[in-house]
């Protein structure tokens, strides 16, 4: 169990290395978590440029629409507009699956670029990419639109993406976004997720306002699931098995025409609150349409995500939901029982991004798990609003962590298992630390929904139990009566 | 040693037409000089080499493909009495980035050994407004190291040379870059030599000559000559080449010290460039009840 008084000392602690000012800054960035709390504006501060001179962990805004909005839709076309290495780099990364053909009905396995050169920041970019959008509706006529992702440079030189869209648009009959997600914009990927929504507002989700559509009065959206390791998938199944019709999947398996029928829908679900709140609060100005948040990790959260889902229809679809989740509770506990004796007790330290840091907790809790500290990359009040109550009394709380913070607090706290990205996994499984990459799921997942909560705990058990974790001391390190005894 | 000078100026105040005709002047007393243009006008060489417009890297570069693909020959012309032409080149108004223009065709010039030659000059005739870190390339280090500002005797050109200054300043205390002195290129303003001079003392430079104005430099114009080439022997010409003769034995190299608004219009009240009663600021014409022809009177 972690104490409040406790956790201020080591935050006090860790923070006496800085400079007084970097001292006084990141101070603003750490507590002590306390569940009675209702507004996070006076204990923490967040969605601040990061400090020069420490390693942050946050990306850009390009990074925020191309890398997560934008990259999952699959019948789109992302030209990475600007010089090669955002596309390249920004490819395939993010484990969001689809399904179809590549090249048919399918292509956000590839990465389409502008390519630009010296020539083209001298003397604009504008006739290229009109070029580029004609090339690509001739290569891949099957797509559905195209999207202009906006590197640096054309932030830079004041490029007119949104004129030539809207020409390429009259010309090839097709949808053409211009994204303004230059890197340089804003103080993480957070800019990013926000300036993709307001795209999506303004050149897709009203397209097909006035058109005649066969509605239910169970239809709904599934918004800020991505699909990572086919997590959409798993949620979506139990959406449907209440009795519910999922019409569009933002943005994971996503396709334009889903977008264009969300206006359709009864009620909105909302997982990452983070990166589709925007849209979700234009969607209720706009059209009436409510947003409900939702939690798919670890069958409590599941449990009591698809009542308070099914509360907004029906009788029907609340019997349903009770059955269901009568029918998996016996799975779930085969899982449990499984794997609740080996991860017992065992203390997970979290530093994740958009909606992870809290929603996992419960799923983590599950199997017995306790979380004693979770930070967030790229949030803003609103989501540690959101986080207090998920989390124990005196638990840790960090907003862009530091490289050296997130080592420091490892060393002190040493949890069993940590969860976070690719940069940070190697340096703790060089500690002897067991990590689970809770960005791209580590190759794994789904981890949503009652399907992904059986992988979820499979792997979670791999980590912490590894025997690898026995074997941290070379053997000329080991004592010397060791191999003696051994050869003995 | 290489003299490399740049020239600023107001934009329009004449700096082309009198950085090529200097330069005639310079090359008529048998120095080896290159002119390199860094405005997308690309108009900086068309005087020397009868020409509207030489073709520049950037054009050049953005036809072969690259900067990389083009070798100095494709871009050198050569001209009147022997001097060597570049132009960077940019983009038409209002696209792309002209300052990169500059940066990627000076970078070219120095990897391609441009100055390697026995050049006594090089001479850059830069964008009326520094308005990017491009047009300032050629003040960085190791390029050139004096500047020329041109300036006439009106109110704009004054705050223009004197913007470029804190630009200079800038320039010269992380490098070597030094202001060498004001050009005056006469409007016929009233008291126009003595009010430069005076601006050029409070900058703490000097007025290196007074270029008087004449229509046989228009008269070259239309020919696309400099009036060094187009007429030697009148008077204009020797005004050139006594202003050739005066940065080749110029030794005045300053930091300068850019004035303050307030002493800026100060100088400008003293010469009647600005009216000391400072009651009449943002007053209408109705308003002072005076009709406007009396104003303009």
């Amino acid at each position: 169990m972690m104490n409040r008084e406790v956790t201020e000392q080591l935050i006090q602690e860790v923070l006496e290395v800085y400079p007084v000012e970097t001292g006084k800054q990141r101070a603003k960035h750490l507590m002590a978590n306390d569940p009675s709390l209702e507004k996070s504006n006076k204990c923490i501060v967040a969605n601040k440029k990061a400090l020069p001179g420490v390693m942050t962990a946050r990306g850009c805004a390009y990074a925020g629409s191309k890398g997560v909005v934008w990259g999952p839709v699959k019948d789109v076309i992302n030209i990475s507009h600007g010089p090669v290495g955002c596309g390249q780099f920004s490819r395939g990364g993010r484990r969001n699956y689809v399904t179809g053909y590549s090249g048919v009905t399918v292509f956000n396995d590839m990465n389409f670029t502008s390519d630009f050169q010296e020539k083209d920041v001298v003397f604009g970019g504008d006739k290229k990419l009109a070029k580029i959008i004609d090339e690509i509706n001739l290569l891949f006529p099957l797509a559905k639109g195209i999207t202009i992702q906006s590197e640096c440079p054309i932030g830079l030189i004041g490029d007119d993406i949104e004129a030539v869209a809207k020409q390429k648009a009259a010309d090839i009959g097709k949808v053409v976004v211009p994204v303004r997600c230059e890197g340089f914009r804003g103080v993480s990927q957070s800019l990013g997720h926000h300036v993709a929504n307001d795209s999506l507002r303004d050149w897709v989700l009203s397209n097909r306002d006035g058109q005649e559509f066969s509605s239910t009065p169970y239809d709904v959206a599934i918004t800020g699931d991505y699909n990572i390791g086919g997590d959409a998938w798993s949620s979506r199944i139990l959406l449907e098995k209440i009795g519910l019709r999922v019409v569009a999947q933002w943005s994971g398996d996503g396709s334009i025409p889903e977008f264009e029928t969300t206006p359709k829908v009864r009620l909105n679900l909302l997982h990452c609150y983070r990166s589709m709140n925007y849209i979700s609060r234009h969607i209720e100005e706009k059209y009436g349409i409510p947003w409900l948040e939702y939690n798919f990790f670890g069958p409590t959260k599941i449990a009591e995500s698809l009542r308070k889902i099914a509360a907004r229809f029906d009788e029907k679809i609340q019997e349903n939901a009770e059955r269901l989740i009568a029918e998996c509770q016996p799975e779930m506990d085969a899982i449990i029982a499984k794997y609740r004796p080996r991860l017992e007790g065992k203390r997970v330290l979290l530093f994740v991004g958009g909606l992870r840091p809290r929603h996992v907790i419960g799923a983590y809790e599950d199997l017995g798990m306790e979380v004693i500290g979770t930070g967030y990359e790229f949030a803003h009040n609103d989501d540690y609003d959101r986080t207090f109550k998920e989390l124990q009394d005196g638990a840790l709380i960090f907003d862009d962590a530091t490289s050296f913070e997130l080592e420091s607090f490892v060393e002190r706290l040493k949890p069993d298992l940590i969860g976070s990205g690719i940069k940070e996994k190697y340096v703790f499984h060089k500690m002897g630390i067991p990590f689970r990459q809770l960005h791209s799921w580590d190759y794994s997942g789904p981890y949503h929904g009652y399907d992904g909560f059986a992988i979820f705990a499979r792997d979670m058990d791999l980590a912490v139990n590894n025997p690898c974790w026995k074997n941290m001391q070379p053997p000329w390190q080991k004592a010397a009566v060791e191999p003696m005894a051994q050869a003995a | 040693m290489i003299r490399q000078c740049a020239i600023y100026g107001k934009g329009g105040i004449g700096k082309s037409t009198t950085t090529q005709n200097l330069v005639a002047g310079l090359a008529s007393l048998g120095h080896k000089i290159m002119i390199v243009g860094c405005d997308p006008k690309a108009d900086a060489t068309r005087l020397i080499l009868h020409s509207k417009s030489q073709e520049t890297v950037m054009h050049l570069a953005a036809e072969v493909g690259s900067v990389e693909d083009l070798e100095l020959e494709d871009v050198l012309r050569v001209g009147f009495g022997g001097v060597r032409c570049v132009e960077s080149g940019g983009p038409e108004p209002g696209v792309g980035c002209a300052g990169r223009g500059v940066i990627t065709a000076i970078n070219f010039l120095e990897e391609e050994g441009a100055y390697e030659d026995e050049l006594d000059f090089v001479f850059y005739d830069v964008l009326g407004d520094v308005v990017c870190g491009g047009f300032a390339m050629p003040i960085r280090e190791n390029k050139a190291q004096e500047i020329y500002i041109v300036v006439s005797g009106e109110m704009m050109a004054m705050y223009a040379a004197n913007n470029i200054c804190k630009g200079i300043v800038k320039y010269a205390t992380s490098g070597s870059v030094r202001l060498a002195g004001l050009i005056c290129n006469s409007r016929k303003t009233d008291r126009e030599a003595e009010l430069i001079e005076a601006l050029a003392d409070r900058l703490g430079t000097q007025m290196i000559h007074f270029v008087p104005r004449d229509n046989v430099v228009q008269r070259a114009e239309i020919r696309r000559m400099t009036v060094i080439e187009y007429d030697p022997n009148c008077k204009q010409a020797d005004e050139y080449r006594a202003l050739a003769q005066k940065i080749v034995a110029n030794k005045k190299l300053v930091i300068p010290k850019p004035l303050t608004m307030d002493e800026l219009e100060d100088l400008m009240t003293e010469f009647g460039l600005m009216d000391e009663d400072e009651s009449i600021v943002g007053k209408t014409a109705a308003q002072e009840a005076v009709p406007c022809t009396a104003m303009a009177a």
